[in-house]
């Protein structure tokens, strides 16, 4: 009779338990799903052919947004270039030759506060730095370095994973046939860890791409019809645009429904790469096969 | 009694140290030219950690430490003027499990000769060609050159191996228990080719298998608890065994 009854309760507490966890989940999923479809209801009738390739107009109550878009194309494009080569090199540094020491455990705790700095203080801090030290001005690359710094951590982090996921007997064949170190980082760890670098490297920009904090200061302009001809122009950027268009517009009923149609351009262009991140990671599994 | 002039590397009081832990006392033997050398013994005998010593491969573990000589065509291995990248590529090496590298089977055979610089085509590919015939995979392979590596059998991906290390052209081969991870007929492929490897190279191969070092090697040396107990010709090693442990093991008292 005992045994029935704690039988019972262990049953039922497993279903508890169980359909706690599944709510958290979903309740994600929801979050996600909900953030979309209320874009989609607000900002879809925004969003046309000449919203996506034409300038604005009229103080910004009419017109598009291409601008912005190409702008924070160049900025995720530029934030990638600076920050894929670093982070490669530093992962490589840190899973293939710094050994563990206190040298080590210092970069590492580095790394992890740089990913734990707010995204207003890398803007504060691009502004002194680049802006202002080195004279690049308002300027993509102002910008782009800033982002680029912003997002070394995970790319960092996602390399070293990738490169710690290569199985030590690639190495050490490579080894014995008398490749020196370097050799066998260029010619078997790289290429097999390449994979989860970009993947990881993708996510990491996505997210910077959707960032205001870092180029209100360093990179983005309120508004400018000219497209940027040199890294040292300043543009206008998508999350920025919805900034202003929230917080300076003096038309806001007429402003409104174009902000809404430029938040769910950003967040398509985001989820957009963390897709394309996505599909790229389960393709290259597939191929893999140690 | 060998003339020295047949002897390709000669080993003199060896110890080796993982840390604080002795793995190898004094160990000194000859390998011979063109000859196979077994090197035969329970697990955790040090067979394995020895084999590593003679291409230098242990210096990839961190807090080991050597003492003692590795004369290799009269120069000591572990001199400090010694490159270990140079030992290797005149040492090869094949190891327990297939290691071939994710790439083609062309790629993983030409790796080698375009680390030492060569990147002329039709060089590669007949230094390709000479490899893979000289492992016997040829046959099984020639028309899929530009697969993947991985695709291989595990019987074949171990040739691919061997072929990937003699496209170096080494004087030595070095075969960490290179058919535990086969099956029998896998496995006596490679032990056809050992047998014809020699012609060409000195091989030296740990083994665990008793019967394969009778039936492939010249010499024999029995390791026991990181001593070198007993080495000769492998038919009296395994007939007339002179120490009381190598009759032991080889007639399966334990091991």
């Amino acid at each position: 009779m005992i045994a029935a009854t704690s039988k019972r309760y262990r049953l039922i507490t497993e279903l508890v338990a169980f359909w706690i966890i599944r709510l958290s989940a979903g309740l994600v999923v929801l979050t996600l799903g909900g953030i979309v479809l209320f874009l989609l209801y607000r900002g879809a009738g925004a969003v046309n052919w000449a919203f996506l390739t034409e300038s604005p107009t009229d103080a910004m109550t009419r017109g598009g947004i291409f601008p912005a878009i190409i702008g924070t194309l160049y900025l995720t494009i530029g934030s990638s270039l600076i920050a894929l080569p670093l982070g490669v090199a530093s992962a490589i540094y840190l899973s293939e030759y710094a050994g563990d020491g206190w040298t080590l455990r210092l970069i590492r705790l580095g790394i992890q506060n740089l990913a734990g700095v707010p995204s207003v203080v890398f803007g504060l801090y691009g502004l002194a730095l680049f802006v202002v030290f080195f004279g690049f001005g308002v300027s993509i690359l102002a910008g782009s370095l800033t982002l680029g710094f912003l997002v070394l951590p995970t790319i960092i982090g996602a390399s070293e994973e990738a490169i710690r996921q290569v199985p030590a007997t690639f190495r050490e064949a490579s080894l014995a046939l008398g490749a020196t170190k370097f050799q066998t980082i260029c010619r078997v760890v790289l290429p097999s860890a390449t994979p989860g670098v970009i993947t990881g490297s993708i996510l990491g920009v996505g997210r910077a791409a959707g960032e205001t904090a870092p180029i209100m200061f360093t990179a983005a302009t309120f508004y400018t019809r000219h497209m940027p001809s040199s890294p040292f122009d300043q543009v206008m950027a998508l999350p920025y645009h919805i900034y202003v268009l929230a917080t300076s517009g003096t038309h806001i009923d007429q402003t409104r429904p174009l902000q809404y149609g430029t938040v769910l351009v950003l967040i398509s262009l985001v989820l957009g790469i963390n897709i394309f991140a996505i599909i790229i990671r389960t393709r290259m599994r597939r191929k893999k096969t140690w | 009694m060998v003339a020295t002039s047949d002897i390709v590397i000669e080993v003199r009081d060896l110890d080796f140290y993982y840390g604080d832990i002795k793995a190898l006392r004094g160990v000194s033997l000859d390998i011979k030219i063109n000859q196979v050398t077994a090197l035969i013994g329970p697990s955790g005998c040090g067979k394995s950690t020895f084999l590593r010593l003679l291409n230098r491969m242990n210096d990839l573990i961190p807090g080991t430490r050597v003492e003692g000589r590795v004369m290799f065509e009269g120069k000591n291995l572990y001199d400090e003027d010694v490159n270990p990248v140079d030992i290797r590529r005149r040492i090869g090496m094949v190891f327990q499990k297939p290691n071939p590298f994710p790439k083609s089977i062309f790629n993983n055979v030409a790796y080698g000769p375009r680390l030492n610089g060569i990147k002329d085509k039709k060089k590669l590919d007949e230094l390709v060609f000479q490899s893979l015939k000289q492992a016997a995979i040829w046959e099984e392979v020639k028309n899929s050159l530009d697969k993947s590596a991985l695709s291989l059998s595990g019987g074949q991906q171990q040739r691919l191996c061997i072929a990937r290390a003699l496209a170096m052209a080494p004087e030595v081969l070095l075969m960490d228990e290179p058919t535990s991870a086969l099956d029998p007929i896998a496995t006596s492929r490679i032990e056809e080719l050992v047998e014809v490897l020699k012609k060409d190279y000195t091989v030296v191969i740990v083994t665990h298998n008793m019967q394969q070092a009778a039936r492939v090697s010249d010499d024999t040396a029995f390791f026991y608890m990181g001593e070198m107990v007993e080495m000769g010709n492998t038919e009296r090693i395994f007939t007339k065994p002179e120490k009381q442990q190598t009759e032991h093991y080889i007639t399966g008292r334990f091991g």
